[in-house]
């Protein structure tokens, strides 16, 4: 384990918040933010500083899909694959995006923690559909082609 | 009967009388409700839906967490619930593990047993669950997910009533399982190995790990001499499953038992306790003479050690310096035969799952080779006994061997909280008397409650003592002590009730438990001698064997050990 793990980012979101059991979620939300992410480094600091066991939080973090024990890509894609989005191909966006960056449903980050490819149940965009998003910025209207330019451009901002 | 005080359960009038919700009192009225996830002391968790019962309009309600009205009218028996609970149980069924005939819970299984109730003749549906790994890791116990049914008893024993916290849920849904954090093997954790997991566990989910191959094998050896303590909790654990009463003392059938396997000498743990209250109290003088670190914490009990060293390794110097009984004796047994050219394997029967791993520590071996070479419980040593085909009943009682066979009554109340504390206070009181012992007895060191507090006098001196059973309650006490309260000496257990109700003792209900206490106590009335320093073995152990080497052989430094392992 890390040693050498700074917990001050750790230490502002727990106070922020709280320091009680009840806040957990909360906390955690706070750290993924931040590292996009939840270091297991924290686990045990956290274990300590709310007086929860390791498992629960452990539990919490793995009840949710929306906390990633993996560290995620700069660019986190999420492709919506809702219905409305399914039924307008959403699927062979995903597969495009895969294939360009050598991905797949076991492997959702790039070696070089540039990008992260996922799905999500829908995005409340219907209107748009097929809809991606890239770090929460929408983009409507998608074509499989159109993923690749924009993995172009996103390349150049790394 | 006060009529505002009843209803109806199939058609028969009972009167509610205080219980906290329907299942209990449907137990009251003489039915035997089916359950996995219901234990009075835990919460209530509501998850396996067995208990299902029909109210008067249709409805159907779980009887565990419904509470009693007056008035009420419900039926636990109808077409309909047998139908739901044989859903359950095949749904259950599916992906669950179905080697029954070779699960080491075989006979002791919930699910088996009510698989059975209900008539389960088939299983509709394949099983489609990934096939997850064996967690062999501890030697205390051994989890398989292949037999969990997600009752969640292990998980709310493990936080509510141990504090320990080192399993919970993870994950959702179909995928749901208990695990550690981050699924590292159980013996990386901040476990205890108290095994209590194991003992509420309705399948072979988390079975205690067993040794008794390794027992027999040793028995076998002609070259090998094999020695064995009983520990003083065993005695009244046995009785049920062995056919006789729940409470009743088996020490002298459970010693012609093992004479008849092969064992070679046969002593009892009790005898260990005594030396324990002569180290332990001479300890608990000299801190309080020299003002040295009070409160003194006993030591008997390794999963209370494990949890201090883990969870608080400041109040280590607090902890005392004996050995556990188990230890001490082994020690002494094991030393005794040094210079034998033969090999000598020294088992013990304790009702304890953390012995094991006590039993495993590198300060307990010489030469590197540890005192006691395997911990069997009071469910291995039933099995052994069944195995060896020995019609236990029909035994005649018989003594446990010399030179060190002699015991006392305060060595034996060792398997029951208060007892430690008792015994040394047999030991720290002037007046031997008979009615001293009484007085004693009734300070408030008995009973099964969590947390007792009794205040003593020792010459003129105030000596203010608690004692706790179950670690959550070790836990609450250790954070009143550092928030100011003040206490000299401190017993504890891990186990709610002590040794008695240990995990290595056939899983038993509050009443049961509560009579092995009792159990206890009686054999202590049975003992001719009931002071620990009034034990003729003691005398001739201290100017013979122990001379000069009273620190080597019956004490242990856990907070050095603990630093040791740190580095």
């Amino acid at each position: 384990m890390n040693q050498t793990f700074d917990f001050t980012v750790v230490d502002g979101i727990i106070d922020g918040l709280g320091r009680k059991p009840s806040a957990i979620i909360a906390i955690l939300q706070g750290i993924q933010e931040h590292y996009r992410y939840l270091p297991r480094e924290v686990f045990p600091y956290l274990a300590g500083e709310l007086g929860i066991s390791e498992a629960r939080i452990y539990s919490s973090a793995t009840f949710y899909e929306n906390f990633s024990l993996e560290p995620k890509g700069k660019f986190v894609i999420k492709v919506c694959d809702g219905t409305a989005c399914h039924v307008r191909k959403s699927i062979p966006i995903l597969e495009r995006l895969r294939k360009d960056l050598g991905l797949s449903d076991k492997k959702a980050t790039t070696e070089d923690l540039s990008f992260t490819v996922e799905t999500v149940s829908c995005l409340g965009a219907c209107g748009l559909a097929p809809v991606i998003t890239v770090n929460d910025k929408v983009y409507p209207a998608m074509t499989p082609d159109k993923a690749t330019e924009l993995l172009k451009a996103l390349k150049e901002e790394l | 009967m006060d009529k505002k005080n009843i209803m109806t359960i199939d058609g028969i009038p009972v009167e509610i009388g205080g219980e906290k919700n329907l299942l209990e009192l449907i137990r009251k009225a003489g039915i035997k409700m089916p359950t996995f996830c219901y234990h009075s002391e835990l919460s209530i968790y509501g998850a396996c839906r067995m208990c299902m019962i029909e109210n008067e309009w249709g409805g159907i309600d779980a009887a565990c967490s419904t509470i009693p009205k007056a008035g009420m009218n419900i039926k636990t028996n109808t077409d309909r619930l047998r139908r739901y609970r044989k859903n359950i149980l095949e749904l259950l069924l599916a992906n669950h593990c179905r080697d029954c005939t070779t699960c080491s819970n075989n006979g002791k299984c919930k699910l088996q047993d009510l698989a059975m109730r209900f008539n389960i003749t088939g299983v509709r549906f394949p099983n489609t669950a990934e096939q997850p790994k064996l967690d062999d890791s501890s030697v205390c116990i051994t989890r398989d997910s292949n037999k969990c049914i997600l009752c969640g008893d292990c998980v709310r024993m493990c936080n509510e009533i141990q504090n320990v916290g080192a399993i919970d849920f993870a994950h959702r849904g179909s995928k749901m399982t208990i695990s550690t954090a981050f699924e590292i093997p159980i013996a990386e954790t901040n476990c205890v190995g108290c095994g209590q997991c194991a003992a509420v566990c309705p399948t072979g989910a988390i079975v205690v790990k067993n040794h008794t191959q390794k027992v027999w094998q040793a028995l076998d050896d002609a070259g090998t001499k094999v020695t064995v303590q009983i520990a003083p909790a065993v005695r009244v654990g046995l009785g049920k499953k062995m056919g006789m009463k729940a409470d009743e003392n088996a020490m002298g059938k459970i010693v012609a038992a093992l004479r008849r396997m092969g064992f070679d000498e046969i002593y009892d743990t009790s005898t260990g306790a005594d030396l324990t209250v002569l180290e332990e109290a001479s300890e608990f003088l000299k801190r309080l003479q020299s003002n040295g670190n009070i409160p003194l914490f006993t030591s008997c009990c390794p999963a209370w050690i494990q949890y201090c060293e883990k969870n608080y390794p400041e109040l280590l110097p607090n902890v005392s310096t004996c050995r556990s009984p188990m230890q001490m004796l082994a020690a002494i047994v094991k030393d005794q035969s040094g210079n034998s050219s033969r090999r000598h394997v020294h088992v013990a029967v304790m009702p304890c799952t953390a012995k094991k791993h006590e039993a495993g520590r590198e300060e307990f071996k010489v030469e590197g080779k540890p005192n006691v070479d395997y911990v069997i419980t009071t469910q291995e040593l039933i099995q052994m006994i069944k195995e060896s085909g020995l019609l236990f009943n029909e035994l005649e009682p018989e003594a446990v061997d010399m030179p060190f066979g002699t015991m006392t009554g305060a060595g034996v109340i060792f398997g029951v909280t208060g007892g430690v504390t008792e015994a040394v206070l047999r030991r720290l009181s002037a007046d031997k008397s008979k009615g001293a012992l009484i007085s004693i007895s009734y300070t408030g060191v008995r009973g099964m409650k969590g947390v007792k507090e009794t205040t003593v006098m020792y010459g003129d001196r105030e000596v203010k003592i608690a004692i706790a059973s179950g670690l959550k309650n070790a836990s609450l006490l250790i954070d009143r002590i550092k928030a100011g309260a003040h206490y000299d000496f401190v017993e504890v257990m891990a186990c709610p009730g002590g040794c008695v109700c240990g995990a290595g003792q056939p899983f038993a209900e509050t009443k049961v438990r509560e009579n092995r206490g009792k159990g206890l106590y009686a054999a202590d009335k049975m003992c001719n001698i009931k002071f620990a320093e009034e034990n003729p073995l003691m005398m001739s152990l201290y100017n013979g064997i122990l001379r000069g080497r009273v620190h080597e052989l019956l004490h242990v430094d856990y907070s050095q050990a603990h630093g040791k392992e740190q580095e």
